[in-house]
């Protein structure tokens, strides 16, 4: 089969160790490993107080009053504050939608809103004070789901809206709606000789970051304030804390404390401007560090999703057309829902081809915990449902379900349902063929000469089965993510890169305000670094806002943005080098005038090789130092009727075959191989591109078969917000995940790479669902699926 | 709050009596859970870890005594021919970091219906050894749980070990949960065969107020066994016998919904883990009767 | 209350201990030892993982005042631990580990590129590097005395072996399977060393 693009080719700096395409190890391993990396949750200072948040313990009500005086009476005490505390008339926030009060105010819309925080000398003393709060709450009905958000004489869960998408929503309790209209489909429906409908239900699902949401905020001399913390956007979250505090942003410094995990949902601020307004009140400093419980309800979720899908195709399986509704919870507050909309809609048919499409995706207001941002958002719920149905369509079909899945794949070219064309390697029907070609793994792995290894069958160490009732299935899924920030966004990052030469040797200096978030940002920005300017040396500055922007460590975006933005200020750094160069040695060797240059190994060379001088000797005393701003090319907003427009930078494939093996009397499953093929573009760093990819599998894993956020229909309440009852994968849950990379340039990108970290999240939760499926036959409509859905007794 | 520490267990006896509602803490694996989500203030907790008794265990000739603090890890090492039933419920349990703190005796204390060891005591049989500074006394494993939480404990009693029967046949122990480690019981089966007596008895954890036993199960099983010679023939159980008591266990649950599971759920798989528990154990007795056999 | 105990080889006491603190709360916060994480704060993670008296346990569920007298190893220790158990077979000399005054003086490091070269580390530690199993790192402390405790019981395990004894472990950034290869690769290094 043949595959569209080639690989990129690299001159400048391919000779430098280090440089880009090596596994060159992290630069913070070291103190990872010893224990040493100081994390946001491991801040301390002398005198620091410890902040607490007291959360409201019903999902909608009026608050009637709020009596603080018996907590501020408490020795050990310092501060206690509600909303009517708050400095100036800026009072709430949001990415996108400035709908979350820092505090409640008369009204709380979710369980676990903060209504009053609390700073004392122990954190002890905080909790006993934040207990001592009373307040009164009045309930309200709760709105939870289309229906009851919807209806005619439903609440408005936020009154008198007057935000962008106000104006176009039919109805106030729907934060976005895009549809997307190309084609046809009813007509085209005409011409289906086979259709299937489904109705798919996909559950909340939580980051689950292991470091808990923490920082310490730190009063400075100036009236400002220093914000040590963990999130994914330092500027981003300056920008919504500033105000609040009444301060110009000058005087609010940020600098990325270590950060356990993000997978989104640090994108929104947690515990920021709590730490900080205590710490401005007090005048001392301020650490606040959720506990797990505290965790499930400091940041948003993965949004739950209900998804309407028909498909059509002809006898011979080409789809004819698509028509979807993909309802999305947003909870109570806004966050991220927007351009998850955007997303789920643009997305939803995932990478095929497919001319006539009527596709409508919306996110609602209720009063569920607020959903947002996480790996893959909106394309995750669709590839769920989009994947589910190839299968259905295959089955009805009598075909193969990989074929039917290759005969409509997307390629280079490809017309996207909002019109925008596929300019760059779209190697589906490739990826399929990879992950199909890998050799299975070897049928009862768990039989040994001492019996049954219950270790490796379902049900693990819980010694369920021996072997009996264990039927294996597998599956293939594929999906297609955006890169980067879409619609139209200015989605730009900023780097600043210096040159001068140490104890003799030259070396470079990269400082981006980039969260590094596990990601590995910080090893590959070194290796840019190192290929650009052809330097081993390079030291990373600790991210802060005293640079510009990087953007958000999210969408797969940082390597590509950051990424790019490091790389032209290395090129830009590399010009200045070269024309002092030229000034002073220029008169020495006519190749300085002629030859195309390069940085190599610490010396200046031709294109022919020929070494025209040391950078030692180049730089001597002097420094080259640039900060400049770089940004993808510009996209454009999706048609708020239509769906038309190119909304979108880049895309990003992954395929997965899944193995895995049930328990069909007792509905356990043990999940044997997710084997993945992914198009990375450029791998700048193979090894950690095996870690995104393996990393992001097992999350779409977990959401296949454990893990959910259960909130009770009846009174919007979380029922499970801890670790004993939100599952992770452990790793005897975890299976092999062998991985093929395959890499096709991009010519629009740095390098040719490919945004890689979220694709591999979406096409491992159908991929096991589609295995499941097979082993037993059922139809199996949501996700995750738990042991009382494999054996009817839900 | 306050901290005890008695070293040795007449100290623990006499600080409980004077504080009788200090809560006992060896493991911490219950108790600090509750601590640090701010569950629960005691006014008082009573650290038994420096009571060396409380780890030890001795092997007698019917039962084994086995102190309140021996830690999970130690029991599936140390004690997997002698307890065999207790040794893979004791696999179950949480991780490694927890198995190496939390011992039996805090599962009987808590008393909660998901414990894992509780369907293996129920199976083997056993006896709970508590005492005060008015004496000590055991209380058989039946008469332990008294509802959901509950124990028959009195307030200035703490459990100083429990005796339990000796595998005098194959024991099983299986349990669902929805993760392949680290899981709380969704539900849970014991099963111990007892040659000697000829008899037959069940555990069953989480699907009840508290663990119970599937008598009516056993009994029915006890009489098909007798009935068809099975102890001497050692005859493969006919599919139907198993799947009666298989049956007759689900029937002996009385679960609940939760986030864990369903009622309809637990007492399904309570039923497929019974009926697969007895083949393992009277696989395992007919394999040792044949080796017998042919050794005589 | 006041405690009294051994950490990484050294004598440490914390005074003005709440009854109620874990033995995580009293190392991360009294000791200048966070490297132990709190993750979870309810044994489901792992995060915190320490050695006490040699057994791995999660010191979020120990509390503080049941410390009194024994000893305890962090993941600030291991690399010692491992060095003094090769050379000696113990922490004997009680010379692993942070003084007080260190400990006392503990403030948070940077995270350039410069920092923690030249440190020596155990063979777990250097294998978790090579073998691309740090990502976030959260992790990664409770996980690399897990491990080293595994191997010094089991120089040789399968994998399934490693599998049950990194069960009581989250990791959420890596899939696992970097942390497979670092601790396969522990083992085959250490086994080449003997």
């Amino acid at each position: 089969m043949p595959t569209n693009g080639a690989p990129t080719k690299i001159t400048q700096g391919s000779q430098t160790k280090g440089g880009i395409g090596e596994s060159t190890l992290r630069p913070d391993g070291t103190l990872k490993v010893t224990g040493e990396f100081a994390y946001s949750s491991d801040m301390w200072h002398e005198d620091m107080l410890w902040g607490q948040i007291l959360r409201s313990t019903v999902a909608h009500a009026e608050i009637v009053s709020i009596d603080t005086s018996e907590a501020l009476a408490m020795a050990g005490v310092y501060a206690v504050m509600t909303y009517d505390d708050l400095p100036t008339d800026v009072k709430n926030y949001g990415l996108e939608i400035q709908d979350t009060p820092v505090l409640a105010h008369g009204k709380v819309r979710h369980h676990g809103e903060p209504v009053a925080i609390v700073a004392a000398d122990h954190p002890e003393t905080a909790r006993r004070a934040a207990a001592k709060i009373k307040v009164d709450y009045r309930e309200l009905p709760v709105i939870t789901d289309e229906a009851s958000a919807t209806a005619p004489d439903a609440i408005l869960v936020h009154e008198g809206r007057d935000d962008h998408h106000s104006g176009h929503v039919p109805h106030p309790n729907i934060v976005h709606r895009q549809p997307i209209l190309r084609g046809d489909a009813a007509e085209a429906a005409e011409r289906a000789d086979v259709i299937v409908k489904g109705e798919y239900t996909f559950g909340m699902q939580d980051q689950a970051f292991l470091g808990p949401e923490s920082g310490l905020a730190v009063p400075d001399e100036d009236g400002g304030v220093h914000l040590y913390i963990a999130t994914q956007w330092l500027h981003s979250d300056l920008k919504q804390i500033a105000p609040v505090l009444g301060l110009p942003e000058s005087k609010v410094r940020m600098t990325l404390a270590g950060v356990g995990g993000a997978f989104g949902g640090r994108e929104d601020l947690s515990m920021q401007i709590h730490a900080c307004l205590l710490a401005m009140r007090t005048g001392k400093p301020v650490k606040i560090v959720y506990n797990r419980f505290e965790s499930f309800f400091g940041h948003v979720h993965r949004h739950p999703a209900k998804l309407y899908y028909e498909h059509g195709a002809t006898s011979d399986g080409k789809l004819t057309h698509v028509k979807c509704r993909i309802v999305l919870d947003g909870g109570a507050y806004a966050s991220a829902s927007p351009a998850v909309v955007g997303n789920a809609s643009s997305l939803s048919i995932g990478p095929y081809v497919v001319e006539d499409v009527d596709i409508e995706a919306i996110a609602l207001y209720t009063n569920n915990p607020p959903c947002g941002a996480m790996r893959g958002f909106g394309a995750v719920q669709a590839c769920f449902a989009y994947e589910a149905q190839m299968d259905k369509l295959a089955e009805k079909l009598g075909m193969d379900p990989v074929e039917l899945r290759q005969l409509n794949a997307m390629e280079q070219g490809t017309i996207m349902p909002t019109g925008q064309p596929v300019d760059s390697p779209a190697p589906v029907a490739e990826l399929l063929r990879r992950v199909k070609a890998m050799p299975l793994p070897p049928e009862r792995q768990w039989e040994s000469s001492e019996g049954a290894d219950v270790r490796q069958l379902p049900g693990g160490l819980s010694n369920t089965t021996h072997g009996e009732g264990v039927v294996r299935g597998i599956g293939y899924a594929v999906g297609i993510k955006n890169v980067g920030f879409s619609e139209g966004f200015d989605d730009y990052s900023t780097a600043k890169v210096r040159m001068e030469v140490i104890g003799g040797e030259p070396v470079a200096t990269v400082h981006t305000a980039m969260a590094e978030v596990g990601q590995g940002g910080v090893t590959v920005h070194a290796q840019i670094a190192r290929t650009e300017l052809g330097v081993t040396q390079v030291t990373i500055h600790p991210a802060d806002t005293q640079v510009g922007s990087a953007g958000s460590t999210s969408a797969s975006r940082q390597t590509y943005v950051t990424g790019g933005a490091v790389k032209n200020s290395c090129e830009l750094v590399r010009e200045k080098v070269l024309e002092i160069g030229r000034r002073k040695f220029g008169s020495y060797h006519p190749a300085w005038a002629t030859a195309e240059l390069l940085l190599e190994g610490g010396k200046v060379v031709t294109d022919g090789g020929e070494v025209l001088g040391d950078l030692v000797d180049v730089l001597e005393g002097e420094v080259v130092e640039i900060e400049a701003e770089w940004r993808h090319r510009p996209t454009e907003a999706f048609d708020l009727r239509t769906g038309q427009g190119n909304g979108h930078v880049q895309y990003s494939f992954a395929a997965h075959r899944a193995v895995v093996e049930v328990d069909t009397e007792l509905g356990l499953v043990k999940v044997i191989e997710l084997a993945c093929a992914q198009d990375v573009g450029k791998a700048l760093n193979p090894l950690s591109v095996l870690g995104q990819i393996q990393g992001g599998t097992l999350q779409g894993m977990g959401i296949a078969v454990m893990e959910e956020i259960i909130v009770d229909p009846k009174t919007a309440k979380v029922r499970n917000p801890s670790f004993t009852d939100y599952l992770l994968p452990t790793i005897l849950d975890t299976p092999i995940i062998p991985v093929d990379v395959l890499e096709l340039a991009d010519d629009h990108a740095p390098y040719g790479l490919r945004g890689i970290g979220e694709a591999p999240t979406l096409s491992s939760t159908p991929a096991v669902l589609a295995a499941i499926r097979s082993a037993t036959g059922l139809e199996l409509n949501r996700t995750p699926v738990r042991p009382e859905h494999l054996t009817g007794m839900a | 709050m306050d901290f005890l520490r008695p070293a040795s267990w007449e100290e623990a006896l006499a600080a409980k009596a004077e504080h009788p509602t200090a809560v006992p803490i060896a493991g911490g694996t219950d108790v600090m859970v509750e601590i640090n989500f701010d569950h629960r203030r005691p006014e008082y907790l009573l650290d038994l870890n420096r009571i060396g008794d409380l780890y030890e265990w001795e092997v007698g000739e019917e039962s084994v005594r086995l102190g309140a603090s021996v830690p999970y890890s130690e029991i599936m090492e140390s004690l997997r021919a002698e307890l065999p039933g207790l040794a893979l419920a004791s696999h179950t349990v949480a991780s490694p970091q927890i198995r190496n703190r939390g011992g039996v005796g805090g599962n009987l204390g808590t008393a909660s219906p998901a414990g894992d060891a509780h369907p293996a005591l129920l199976a083997a049989g056993a006896e709970v050894e508590v005492e005060s500074v008015r004496g000590s006394r055991r209380i058989p494993i039946d008469e332990f749980y008294t509802g959901v939480k509950r124990n028959a404990l009195a307030a200035d009693e703490l459990i100083r070990a429990v005796h339990i029967k000796k595998a005098d046949g194959p024991q099983q122990y299986s349990k669902v949960g929805t993760r392949n480690a680290m899981v709380i019981a969704v539900c849970a089966f014991g099963l111990a065969l007892h040659p000697e007596t000829r008899t037959v008895r069940t555990g069953i954890g989480s699907a009840a107020p508290t663990p119970v036993r599937a008598k009516a199960a056993e009994e029915f099983l006890n009489a098909a066994l007798e009935e068809g010679g099975f102890w001497d023939n050692g005859k493969i159980i006919t599919p139907s016998v198993a799947k009666q008591f298989a049956e007759l266990c689900s029937g002996a649950c009385n679960p609940i919904d939760d986030v864990r599971g369903t009622a309809s759920y637990r007492r399904h798989a309570v039923g497929v883990m019974a009926r697969r528990t007895l083949t393992w154990t009277w696989e395992s007795y007919r394999g040792d009767r044949r080796l017998t056999e042919g050794a005589a | 209350m006041r405690v009294n105990f051994t950490v990484n080889g050294r004598p440490q006491e914390a005074d003005d201990v709440w009854e109620g603190e874990s033995l995580l709360y009293v190392l991360r916060e009294r000791m200048g030892l966070p490297g132990s994480k709190n993750a979870c704060e309810q044994g489901e993670c792992g995060s915190c993982t320490v050695r006490l008296d040699g057994v791995p346990v999660c010191s979020c569920l120990v509390a503080a005042g049941q410390v009194e007298g024994r000893e305890v190893v962090t993941v600030e220790g291991l690399a010692d631990f491992a060095k003094q158990r090769a050379e000696h077979g113990g922490c004997a000399s009680g010379a692993c580990g942070t003084s007080l005054q260190d400990a006392q003086q503990w403030a948070a490091k940077g995270q350039d590129s410069q920092t923690g070269e030249g440190t020596e580390l155990s063979p777990v530690q250097q294998a978790f590097i090579d073998a691309g199993a740090v990502q976030c790192g959260f992790c990664t402390p409770g996980l690399l005395v897990a491990a080293d405790e595994m191997l010094e019981r089991n120089p040789n395990p399968s994998d399934a072996d490693i599998r049950e004894a990194l069960s009581g472990n989250l990791c959420r950034c890596t899939g696992y399977e970097k942390i497979m290869d670092a601790v396969r690769l522990a083992a085959a290094r250490q086994s080449e060393a003997v």
